[in-house]
């Protein structure tokens, strides 16, 4: 493997940049946004220039890592501050450094108005510094420090206007989501270090080898907890849809694009502990399926187009946990729906986005309503995620979603009628809820008020749109022409034995079928969606109200941890003052009592115990004394 | 005079200073008061030019016949934990006298005798981590408790003397219980040979299972009295409501990691065989105080206990990571003393500049300061990301030590304390989002934000928690020898990786 000395760059760059933007203040209000829109695209520079540079290495020389210092060793405990750059992290690069440049440009215009638009940008600059060590950090320990970074960096965005008492609440729910899947991470490093001797990926790697198939399960488990707290999946997933508190850029980047991904990089550099346990596989695929049809299902319900949006980043990383746990092909199945998914998910909130800034900030769908004649450029481009994120073909989803169904059905047997009848029934529901974003928001009459002069956007938020609607179309064709993100992970994953299981269905039959569905459920929505209330209607069908109700998540975090936890603190701080502090204040009272006696020769100032406790010593000299004599 | 002697003889000529000062000067003494802390901290940092690194065993060492006929003497001399302690203190005290130049006014007795009490206070932290005595030891232990009983009781809030009391009853009785057993382990010594009080020379004697127990816990009580660990913490939250910042960082940044050094000094070294055998108990005990307090934390309606409690939680970090008997978990543990004492210092002084703007302790009465006061507000967050072990904040590295240290001997133990950051994350946001979110409360208008001073007192807090989060590398290669030579004492060793190779 070769040393690269300028990988670290990639992550000071824009780390300087957000110190700089913060501890600036004021001063830097009027070129704040400009100097961290140009950190955030050298930082694409580089990751184009790493790229082009890994093109000719061949082999084992492909990967680059550079060790920076030694950053903790006590004992056997040694870790290092050292980068690795190989082709599974370049994808994330990539994907980070350029999306994220494309929304530094577009939170230009759509920050405008903003007075603190410049630590808006600070905050930027350290996602992108944590987000790139999460994704280049060679420990499971320096993976953590970017994983934890992102988190605060999201915390700060979600909460970017906390003076909103709702925006405070939702920031410190995601926070804490996250904390409890940490708690998973902390756990995989410690049971690592105690097997292995070592926190490193290829330390792990080395030692995943000869380890026991609990410590393999325990391990696997403790990931995918961690997985699911920053990846929104079942049972953590509540405080995504909340997250969209934050700017709608925000929303785009972090919270669909790429942070939110974090736990499919995670389980993918894992591999070599999913791989050596069935167990971990089967908690793997179980979470995915059941997170890619909650998210689909709380999609349907959504009147706020943001939360909409949301819900289908669950579902959709739910199809890329799927895959991961679908054996050595599913990981790069996944990681090409994850690409495929940055484009055409960003695209589509930067279009929610857009629709926003040209409705005075009306996030409710049901007072849209034929908005494509207003915003043409903002129709299409959202249009053209649409078709993507349906799997039409030849759009981006296409090649990357039917790739994870068909391998979900080549599981075999039951299991794999089961999950890929699972991710089947999930793209009839995406079907039908994007096409009812898409009809509500861009179709039919106008519902909205004379007030509003909805209008397009100015060329630094279509700009990026465009970008990324390009992105939408041919992400998938070319990331599958020739297998090329097969081939290329390969060395990282081992994923050159292409199908596991025996073939269930041919890709095409695959293809038809989930063709099929999406007709269904894209039809339905058209036609259910033909005239639109204003108000959300009452009467509405059970599964709707479950639906509404965010299947009742909230309600159960509330009656299981929420409020037993509120009654527990305070009854320990009841039994704190009356029973601990009780007994010691009953003891006070009692030796009280009895130097009331005493009182005579007390004269009740406190330099009599200073003196008492100086007797106290030549007492216990003179005991020694004797003793000793 | 070598130079630890000066670290601890310099607050005193300080102190003699403050004595022909004029009373009503208070500009005069505050200054003489921060020139004396600021010259101890240069001398205590040309220590590191004549310490060995690398090394274990005591330096700079020095000794004086005291009590010749009990063999008690005047002997100092530092390792890497007493070392990194003593920094931590004289580095704190200048901060101290800054960040709360006004503390000391409107008290019960002068700005003078506050700042003279401060100096005494500053000797006798430096002396008490200095001894190698442990009759000398004892000595300074309980001497520290006069200080710290006056500046609660004479310059707090509330209920001051009643705290200040509360405080003092609670550590004289954990001072005799350490008494006894001081006065036990020389008579032990004393039956091998020739009685002795040095705790190298006691390391080595050969003392029964039993009477190591006894005289295991007669010092572990006191320590616990002293870090507070649950059960016996009640007298600290009280305390922090009571005290002014200063004081309060004093006593829980520093004074309280007596006990927990303690542990390690005397606990580890001289009862290895009580150590095994108490060990598993103590962890339970930590564990307790590590989800209990912060479940406490939780709980608290004012800043200053919500403070304090979650420094019980933390002492129970510590004092897991040493019983949990690893190189890892002693390490972590020295480490988190030190960053804990940033980190709770990083808390009072700003959590007091709030109090003093507000002229309120109830965590209700702010609101919405982040609009209104943003430096202010910044310097908060940081604290509180220190307090909930942020990654690239300096008490991660010691937590993490800690957690890591403890799951290869007690993974159970790991499992139940790594709970203990999810809680950590409830409290400090949710005292971050009462305090600093949302709509401006009333009352806080006319809150401004830090002035130059305050921002000079914090900035080297802020400055120490982030140097020691991404490079640790320099603490920990101080600490690591004394860590090394404490498990060698014990006779107990890291335990190897699971998976065979």
């Amino acid at each position: 493997m070769r040393t690269s000395s300028h990988l670290v760059l990639l992550i000071a760059l824009p780390l300087f940049s957000a110190g700089l933007l913060l501890l600036l203040g004021r001063i830097a209000d009027k070129w704040g946004h400009l100097l961290a829109t140009l950190v955030s695209a050298s930082t694409f520079g580089i990751g184009v220039a790493e790229f082009v540079a890994m093109h000719s290495h061949t082999g084992a020389n492909r990967a680059a890592t550079q060790k920076l210092f030694e950053w903790i060793s006590v004992g056997t405990f040694k870790v290092d501050a050292s980068l690795l750059l190989d082709q599974l992290s370049i994808c994330f690069v990539l994907l980070i450094t350029g999306v994220g440049t494309l929304i530094h440009i577009y939170s230009i215009a759509y920050m405008d108005h903003d007075k603190d638009r410049r630590r808006f940008f600070a905050y930027l600059n350290l996602f992108i510094a944590a987000m790139l060590l999460l994704v280049l950090g060679d420990s499971y320990l320096n993976l953590y420090v970017g994983w934890e970074g992102v988190g605060l960096a999201s915390y700060l965005l979600i909460g970017f206007w906390n003076q909103n008492p709702t925006y405070a609440v939702a920031a410190k729910k995601a926070f804490v989501a996250n904390r409890v899947g940490d708690v998973g991470l902390s756990l995989a490093i410690m049971i690592s270090f105690a097997q292995f001797g070592s926190v490193s990926f290829s330390g792990v790697k080395a030692g995943a080898s000869h380890a026991s198939p609990a410590a393999l399960t325990a391990i696997g488990a403790m990931l995918l907890l961690a997985a699911a707290g920053k990846s929104a999946q079942f049972p953590l997933q509540s405080w995504l849809g909340d997250a969209m508190a934050g700017p709608t850029p925000v929303s785009a980047l972090i919270h669909a694009a790429t942070m939110v991904t974090a736990g499919v990089y995670l389980i993918t550099r894992s591999h070599f502990i999913f791989d050596a346990s069935s167990t971990a596989r089967i908690l793997v695929v179980t979470v995915g399926t059941i997170t890619l049809l909650f998210g689909a299902i709380v999609g349907t319900a959504k009147d706020d187009i943001k939360k909409a949006l949301a819900a289908s980043t669950m579902s959709q990383i739910g199809y890329m946990i799927l895959a991961t746990g679908l054996g050595p092909v599913g990981y790069a199945f996944a990681i090409m729906h994850l690409l495929t998914h940055g484009f055409f998910k960003a695209g589509m909130f930067l279009g929610a986005g857009s629709v926003m800034h040209g409705m005075d900030d009306e996030v409710n769908m049901r007072k849209y309503g034929g908005l494509a004649k207003f915003m043409p450029i903002t129709a299409v481009t959202f249009g053209l995620g649409y078709l993507a994120i349906l799997g039409v073909p030849p759009f981006a989803g296409f090649y990357s979603k039917d790739k994870i169904i068909e391998t979900a059905f080549n599981q075999g047997g039951g299991k794999g009628i089961i999950l890929g009848g699972a991710a089947l029934l999930g793209a009839a529901i995406t079907a039908f809820y994007m096409t009812r974003v898409v009809v509500l928001t861009f179709a039919g009459a106008r519902r909205w008020k004379d007030g509003s002069h909805p209008h397009e956007s100015s060329v630094l938020m279509w700009g990026p749109m465009v970008v990324l609607a390009i992105g939408s179309i041919a992400s998938g064709f070319l990331l599958s022409m020739g297998s090329s993100l097969v081939n290329w992970l390969q060395p990282v994953v081992n994923a050159s034995h292409a199908t596991g299981g025996e073939e269930l269905m041919k890709p095409l039959v695959v293809s038809l079928l989930a063709l099929g569905v999406v007709l269904i459920g894209a039809g339905f929505a058209i036609t259910k969606y033909r005239t639109v209330p204003e108000v959300a209607p009452e009467k509405v069908s059970i599964f709707t109200k479950i639906a509404r109700k965010d299947i009742y998540q909230d309600v159960f975090n509330d009656a299981v941890l929420v409020k037993p936890g509120t009654t527990l603190t305070e009854g320990l701080v009841a039994t704190d003052h009356h029973v601990i502090d009780g007994a010691v204040r009953l003891v006070g009272w009692v030796i009280s009592e009895i130097s009331d006696v005493l009182r005579k020769i007390q004269n009740g100032y406190v330099r009599t115990y200073a003196l008492t406790m100086f007797a106290g010593v030549f007492i216990g000299a003179v005991i020694l004394w004797v003793v000793t004599a | 005079m070598n130079l630890l002697t000066a670290t601890i003889v310099l607050p005193l000529l300080g102190v003699l200073a403050l004595a022909f000062a004029p009373r009503e000067n208070t500009r005069l003494i505050k200054q003489i008061a921060l020139g004396t802390s600021v010259l101890t901290l240069i001398v205590s940092l040309l220590m590191l030019t004549k310490y060995k690194f690398g090394v274990s065993g005591f330096q700079l060492v020095s000794s004086h016949s005291w009590f010749k006929f009990f063999n008690i003497n005047f002997a100092i001399g530092i390792d890497g934990l007493a070392l990194v302690l003593i920094l931590l203190t004289t580095v704190l005290v200048p901060i101290v006298v800054v960040g709360g130049w006004n503390e000391s006014e409107g008290g019960r007795w002068s700005v003078k005798t506050f700042y003279m009490l401060i100096l005494v206070l500053e000797s006798f932290m430096v002396g008490v981590f200095a001894a190698t005595d442990v009759f000398l030891f004892y000595v300074i232990f309980e001497a520290m408790l006069v200080p710290v009983y006056f500046l609660i009781g004479g310059y707090g809030r509330g209920d001051r003397a009643a705290a200040a009391l509360k405080f003092l009853l609670y550590s004289l009785f954990g001072g005799l219980l350490m008494l006894a057993a001081v006065i036990g382990i020389f008579m032990v010594s004393a039956h091998q040979g020739a009685g002795s009080f040095d705790v190298t020379a006691l390391s080595h004697i050969k003392i029964s299972h039993n009477t190591q127990d006894w005289l295991f816990l007669g010092f572990f009580i006191a320590f616990a009295i002293k870090a507070p660990l649950f059960p016996f913490h009640t007298w600290l939250p009280g305390a922090a409501r009571s005290a002014t910042p200063g004081t309060s960082i004093l006593v829980l940044g520093v004074l309280d990691k007596v006990g927990t050094y303690g542990m390690i000094r005397f606990c580890l070294t001289l009862f290895p065989e009580a150590t095994k055998t108490f060990a598993p108990y103590i962890i339970v005990l930590s564990l307790l105080s590590i989800i209990y307090g912060a479940f406490l934390a939780i709980g608290q309606k004012d800043l200053n206990s919500l403070i304090a409690f979650t420094s019980i939680s933390h002492f129970g970090f510590i004092v897991l990571g040493i019983f949990a008997l690893t190189s890892q978990g002693i390490t972590g543990a020295s480490l988190y003393m030190v960053n804990h004492g940033f980190s709770t210092a990083a808390l009072f002084l700003v959590g007091g500049w709030m109090i003093e703007r507000r002229k309120s302790t109830q965590i209700a009465d702010f609101g919405g300061l982040q609009r209104i006061t943003p430096v202010m507000a910044w310097l908060f967050f940081i604290a509180g990301m220190s307090a909930l072990a942020l990654p690239g904040l300096s008490s991660f590295v010691s937590e993490f030590l800690v957690l890591v240290g403890t799951f290869t001997r007690y993974p159970a133990a790991a499992v139940i304390g790594t709970l203990g950051i999810v809680l950590a994350a409830l409290y400090v946001l949710l005292l971050v989002q009462r305090s600093l979110h949302g709509p401006l409360k009333e009352g806080n208008e006319d809150t401004h934000d830090l002035v130059l001073r305050e921002k000079i007192a914090i900035a080297p807090v802020v400055l120490a928690l982030v140097l020691l989060g991404f490079y640790p590398k320099p603490a920990i290669h101080i600490i690591d020898p004394m860590t090394s030579q404490v498990l060698s004492q014990v006779q107990v060793s890291d335990p190897s990786p699971l998976a065979g190779k």
